[in-house]
């Protein structure tokens, strides 16, 4: 005797009307809030800057910042502006988009951990993004040659830059 | 800490289970899933829908089946009308927290049978690809701008944990492999494999390096339920009844990108819980069995070490020397796992559940473990690599 006995379910290939097909979101769309800490951060951007909070109580530096600590659960003190500079902790080669296509070129994509002036981190909590690396292939991936590789923000020009996570375009890097 | 969390007033068991099967497309819709999966438990357990107090219901995000208030709309085919429902949600870990939710309705007194049920239905995310509907799991304001892909976190933690602990690719890709040559056993399997190799997973399609297809657990349609009952009646409706020893639930932050991801500290603390209730102190030597959560191979390694059923960077060796396999000391995923059966995201993990009570029982025929099992584990994780939800089971 093996459980379970008899699963049921039709395979899909079987059937006569499979499917019907109906586009549930449509041209809907979405307007997300950016909120008091992550409006101040996009407006820092902007800027060529990239914003942190500082929760005194604890130390932490929160980037992306927030306006509360959520461990000491209380107002974070001040904010605090992270180095453009930074360490590779983890990072990967995407071989698709978004939609599971496959993507022209592999597209290096990490988390970097910020400096930040007057503070240091462990590997336990720290400021840190997602973003894409430039500078780097496919094969420093492989190689894992990019862990622990010093890295830069390369910032759009001025004009071109609209309040947004993609005002830095990558960051670039300095010394492997 | 407290000593142990013992202020509950009935202890519960699990008394039957069902499975459907788990396919890439299933012709039935979510409600038929429940349906069919609800309808096996309850005559495993010997029971119909009038002996059932209360419903408690699981499944991932909606977006996946295209419906809004989807326990509501899976109280259907559940058995829920017109009795007090509930739908818990906490992404991939949900599987395992529908028993945790239908163990505290039982705990508490408030009902003494509830029948917990788990669909997911992944298919129906048709265009252009199920994976895209996880674009809505990141964060709108500093990632979404990015274009990411939901293995872009994977692919992360994966490498971080390999850099860390110096694992190789071969090293993981056995437990892919381990996991669908186990699935052969499985009725309900999706992906069974017997002749796969390391080299097979080492050379399917690269999609985020480190990850490679065959590393990833499949996109599936199914369902999956259990009956548990307050030891009163759990008595008088088997002689067989599998205790619930133990439960755990933690969530992480939402921020990961600002913590380590070589250890997941959410399932570590998911397992102190329930070992605490359980008076479990080493685990290793405790526990049977476990069925830890598996969407990817090296997340088997990972929440084994979460789970302290191995120590950090251990889990690799472990499955090196096969201590890991059906009749090894440690047996893991003996159903197939994830990778194996199927992963229909909240389905999945209750079938976990189900097959450590069937392992307790004795009654996983093919894919029985060697070693006699009093005591079993299972476990899940989801979100953005924040939820830990675990379950001791035993004699």
């Amino acid at each position: 005797m093996t459980k379970p006995r008899n699963p049921r379910g039709t395979p899909y290939e079987e059937a006569a009307f499979p499917v019907f097909e109906f586009p549930v979101v449509g041209k809907a769309r979405y307007e997300y809030t950016t909120g008091q800490a992550l409006g101040r951060f996009l407006a820092g951007l902007r800027e060529g800057k990239i914003l942190g909070t500082v929760c005194k109580k604890c130390g932490r530096v929160f980037v992306p910042p927030r306006i509360y600590c959520s461990y000491c659960f209380r107002e974070v003190d001040e904010w605090v502006e992270a180095s453009h500079e930074g360490t590779v902790v983890t990072v990967v080669a995407s071989y698709i988009e978004a939609t599971r296509a496959r993507a022209a070129e592999p597209k290096i994509v990490g988390v970097i951990k910020l400096d930040v002036p007057g503070f240091s981190f462990d590997d336990h909590f720290f400021p840190g993004l997602l973003h894409y690396i430039c500078g780097a292939s496919d094969e420093d991936v492989k190689s894992m040659k990019l862990f622990g590789a010093r890295v830069r923000a390369r910032f759009k020009p001025p004009e071109e830059r609209k309040g947004s996570i993609t005002d830095i375009e990558c960051f670039e890097v300095v010394r492997p | 800490m407290t000593s142990r969390n013992l202020n509950f007033k009935h202890r519960v068991a699990v008394v039957g289970a069902g499975l459907t099967l788990f396919r890439r497309r299933l012709q039935e819709t979510p409600q038929e899933l429940a349906w069919l999966a609800a309808k096996q438990a309850l005559e495993e357990a010997g029971l119909t829908l009038k002996d059932i107090d209360c419903v408690v219901i699981g499944s991932a995000p909606d977006a996946f089946d295209g419906v809004h208030m989807k326990g509501e709309y899976l109280a259907e085919g559940a058995g829920g009308i017109g009795k007090p429902v509930v739908r818990v949600f906490v992404g991939g870990a949900t599987g395992v927290f529908v028993p945790i939710a239908a163990w505290w309705h039982v705990a508490s007194g408030l009902c003494k049978r509830v029948l917990a049920v788990a669909e997911e239905k992944m298919s129906h995310a048709a265009k252009p690809h199920p994976q895209y509907v996880f674009r809505y799991i990141w964060d709108p304001i500093v990632e979404k701008p990015l274009n990411p892909n939901l293995l872009w976190i994977f692919a992360m933690e994966m490498h971080r944990y390999m850099y860390k602990c110096g694992v190789k690719k071969e090293d993981i890709a056995l437990v892919s492999v381990k996991n669908k040559r186990n699935a052969c056993g499985h009725p309900s399997a999706q992906l069974c494999d017997p002749n796969i190799k390391v080299e097979d997973v080492l050379n399917s399609e690269v999609l985020v390096w480190p990850v490679q297809r065959l590393d990833v657990s499949p996109v599936s349609d199914g369902a999956a339920a259990v009956v548990l009952a307050s030891e009163e009646e759990a008595r008088r409706i088997t002689d067989t009844p599998v205790w619930i020893k133990g439960i755990g639930w933690t969530l992480d932050t939402t921020h990961w990108t600002n913590r380590d991801l070589a250890f997941p500290e959410y399932v570590r603390r998911a397992a102190e819980m329930a070992y605490r209730m359980a008076g479990i102190d080493n685990p290793r030597k405790q526990i049977d069995v476990a069925e830890p959560y598996d969407p990817f191979d090296y997340k088997e390694l990972h929440h084994m070490e979460g789970l302290g059923l191995a120590r950090k960077c251990e889990a690799p060796i472990l499955t090196r020397e096969g201590v890991t396999q059906r009749d090894g000391d440690l047996p893991i995923n003996p159903s197939g796992g994830l990778l194996g059966v199927g992963n229909p995201i909240a389905a999945a993990g209750l079938m976990k559940v189900a097959e450590i009570f069937w392992q307790i029982r004795g009654e996983a025929g093919a894919r029985q473990v060697k070693k006699p099992v009093y005591t079993g584990l299972a476990q899940a994780w989801g979100d953005l690599m924040q939820a830990g939800t675990v379950v001791v089971m035993g004699i």
